[in-house]
């Protein structure tokens, strides 16, 4: 089993989250996470599906995927040649005593403070997800009052995009 | 300016500018204005009994004619009466588009009388589906909902339609072409794979043509048979491909699976080539994945690229339409041929005409004296001929008329292979006649399957629509019964359905408009089909009472090898050595 990126392409239609995570509850493939947003393209959304399988388990992924009418194209991004990012906001205990180790440990990761309560901080992160692993680690021991992190979203280095020129066409078409 | 009509005048002009000649419903609130326009058309609209029926009706009409069956209900109950016959024809790849009725838009979402999320529940057992909720959008739906079932891999597509948008004015335009940017199947083989398929079936020396129904969906029949005759290939035709390969030709070693003969289930097993036309390595076929066909290399061709290495991995993948595939592939080895490279098979068929000939397929005659069920089918085959169509419920009399059946031509055989659904047989055999009004049609069933569906023999009588019903009684839930004879110490928990007392099914027949006929001895056999062919202005249902405790062999047990296949109980096969 390894982990890998899925960027699906989908026309931006009513009920194609429905059929995305129905396909993958139906033919019992595990999600790990899965976020969906608008393109550059008005009428194409982008889905960025996190799944932990194995190779034959994703070939299978990502036909029956592609068997859905409204999924215009499907890349796998490798970690290595793309740049994946996630978000996190996390609600820490910091009394007088604590609050400036917690600082001290949110300049470290490059993540900033997006609320201050007396006895709680609220920080946000972003990164990949290793990093905000190691992050949440650090900070666990401070006391983690609630957490919420974002699904994966992720983009291919370099200046190729992968809403290429048939999917810009809908634009026209549409 | 086009002419102001109603959304549901709309959908009837849709539904005509798409060749629709006949549909099958049952209407109700919410799709009552689409019947109001209907009511005028040239649209010959069935009324059936149950909307289940309806569907299935629609599947039968489809598989025995290729064109696309059509489904209409109303909300709520209604279209999720039609969830069963969806899924059925999902399985199956039948072309079907089914139209329901939706509540009111502004309804939606609040729980409103008769509201069914149908769109939702049907997500997993459509090919696409649509919720259409703005009348402008109906003649492109449709007219995608046609295009997407009835190409590709067929399948069935749901349209379902709001009540608003039924009422609402709007203009027909029916679209000179659809658009849908994420649906390209690929039609054309790539020619590289053909060529390698081509030096690779010369080059095996123990090769199958394992043919299953996308070879009939894809009307290949003829080209498959010039395949079969340039290679002198053995050939299984699984299931869902019966007739797709004449019976007669004597490469034909019938169907493999768990009911299969020794000779196909044999033949795949010591197989080094599966060469796999429009099949998709079901587990009935099968048996346990793992020992399957353990030696074969594996082409496979089918116009679902997810089929392709689903459960078993293919050394050559061919992707494409396979009434493209198949003549490419005899091309191309006919190239090889005239090079000089020639396939050997005569071991090869030693072996088989030997598992052929020592285990033949046949069935005891009861010791008792009670009609064998196994005879009463071949003579019906027999009697009523490749001409015909046949079409079964699900259960042992299924098995029974896929083996002892002989089918000569594609689209004669229909059955529920797949999902397996009882009550398939009547309404689809319905369906069928409707296509095909020329031809004789048997609903070959089982009391356990007629009790399910059995009301549509009044749509059949009041619409003329003269179907003939072989009700193959053993008073039981057969299929049930021969497992727990096998595997529950015949301990027969709710299997005994008590129909050689009730009901009276001639009486029942006779009640509803058909005639009906009873038989209880061999000796009656063929003068009671005969009598029931020349019968054509009404239904017929032939009550055929059969011994109980007959079994449908050979079997492979559910989960258990192919090699572990019985050819009756305790009797494994001499499968003989490989060379």
């Amino acid at each position: 089993m390894s982990r890998h990126t899925l960027s699906v392409l989908v026309e931006d239609k009513p009920g194609v989250l429905a059929r995305v995570a129905s396909l993958f509850s139906r033919r019992g493939f595990n999600i790990e996470s899965l976020a969906v947003g608008p393109t550059e393209v008005p009428e194409v959304s982008r889905m960025t599906i996190v799944v932990n399988v194995e190779g034959a388990i994703l070939e299978q992924v990502t036909k029956q995927l592609n068997k859905l009418i409204n999924v215009l194209k499907i890349v796998e991004l490798d970690a290595d040649a793309s740049v994946q990012r996630e978000i996190m906001l996390v609600k820490v205990k910091a009394d007088l005593e604590s609050r400036s180790h917690i600082l001290e440990t949110v300049q470290l990761f490059r993540a900033k403070v997006v609320d201050v309560a007396t006895d709680a901080v609220t920080i946000e992160a972003t990164g990949a997800h290793d990093k905000l692993d190691a992050f949440l680690r650090v900070l666990e021991p401070f006391g983690i009052k609630e957490l919420v992190k974002s699904g994966l979203v992720a983009v291919g280095r370099g200046p190729r995009s992968i809403t290429d020129r048939s999917v810009r066409s809908l634009d026209r078409t549409a | 300016m086009s002419e102001q009509i109603t959304g549901a005048q709309s959908l009837v002009h849709s539904l005509e500018a798409a060749g629709v000649t006949d549909v099958f419903g049952i209407p109700g609130g919410a799709i009552l204005p689409l019947y109001d326009p209907l009511f005028d058309s040239s649209i010959r609209h069935i009324l059936v009994r149950h909307e289940q029926a309806g569907g299935h009706a629609a599947e039968g009409y489809a598989a025995a004619s290729g064109r696309v069956g059509v489904c209409l209900a109303t909300s709520g109950p209604g279209a999720t009466n039609l969830v069963t016959p969806i899924a059925d024809a999902h399985m199956d790849s039948v072309p079907m588009v089914a139209i329901t009725g939706q509540v009111p838009s502004s309804s939606i979402g609040t729980d409103a009388f008769q509201e069914a999320d149908i769109r939702g529940i049907t997500m997993p057992i459509t090919k696409h589906n649509y919720l259409v909720t703005n009348a402008d959008d109906i003649p492109r739906a449709i007219a995608e909902a046609f295009y997407l079932a009835s190409s590709g891999r067929p399948g069935p597509v749901l349209v379902d339609v709001s009540k608003d948008a039924l009422q609402a004015l709007t203009t027909f335009d029916w679209p000179t072409s659809v658009s849908l940017p994420g649906y390209h199947p690929v039609t054309k083989p790539h020619s590289k794979q053909i060529r390698e398929a081509a030096k690779m079936i010369l080059a095996s020396k123990q090769p199958v043509l394992y043919v299953g129904g996308g070879t009939i969906r894809a009307n290949a029949s003829e080209s498959l048979r010039q395949l079969a005759d340039i290679t002198g290939i053995p050939v299984v035709t699984t299931l869902m491909a019966r007739g797709v390969f004449p019976d007669s030709h004597p490469q034909n070693l019938g169907m493999p699976g768990m009911h299969g003969t020794v000779a196909a289930v044999g033949a795949l097993q010591k197989s080094d080539l599966l060469i796999t036309l429009g099949a998709r390595f079901d587990d009935r076929v099968t048996g346990k994945l793992s020992t399957f066909a353990p030696n074969a290399a594996v082409i496979h061709a089918d116009i679902d690229p997810a089929e392709i290495g689903k459960n078993r991995v293919a050394d050559i993948p061919i992707v494409g339409d396979l009434a493209e595939i198949i003549p490419e592939l005899v091309a191309a080895i006919k190239v090889e041929q005239a090079s000089g490279a020639v396939g050997e098979y005569e071991g090869w068929w030693a072996q088989l005409n030997r598992l052929r000939t020592t285990y033949p397929l046949g069935y005891d005659l009861p010791d008792d004296g009670t009609l064998s069920p196994q005879y009463v089918i071949e003579r019906l085959g027999d009697i009523s001929g490749p001409d015909s169509i046949y079409a079964a419920g699900v259960g042992q009399h299924q098995m029974w008329a896929a083996q002892f059946v002989k089918y000569e031509k594609p689209r004669t055989w229909l059955n529920s292979g797949g999902l397996g659904t009882m009550g398939y047989s009547v309404p689809a055999a319905m369906g069928a006649k409707v296509a095909m009004p020329d031809t004789t049609v048997w609903a070959i069933d089982g009391d356990g399957c007629f009790q399910m569906t059995n009301q549509e023999l009044a749509t059949c009588t009041i619409n003329e629509i003269p179907i003939k019903v072989a009700l193959i009684n053993n008073s039981s839930l057969g299929m049930v019964r021969q497992w727990q004879t096998l595997f529950y110490n015949s301990r027969y928990s709710n299997t005994d359905l008590h129909s050689h007392r009730f009901p009276d099914f001639v009486k029942l027949a006779e009640a509803y408009g058909c005639y009906g006929l009873q038989c209880d001895s061999a000796e009656q056999v063929d003068a009671t089909i005969e009598k029931a062919l020349g019968m054509n202005d009404a239904p017929v249902v032939i009550d055929f009472i059969v011994h109980r405790d007959a079994m449908v062999w050979p079997m492979v047990a559910a989960g258990a090898s192919n090699d572990e296949l019985m050819v009756a109980r305790s009797m494994a096969p001499e499968w003989g050595s490989d060379d």
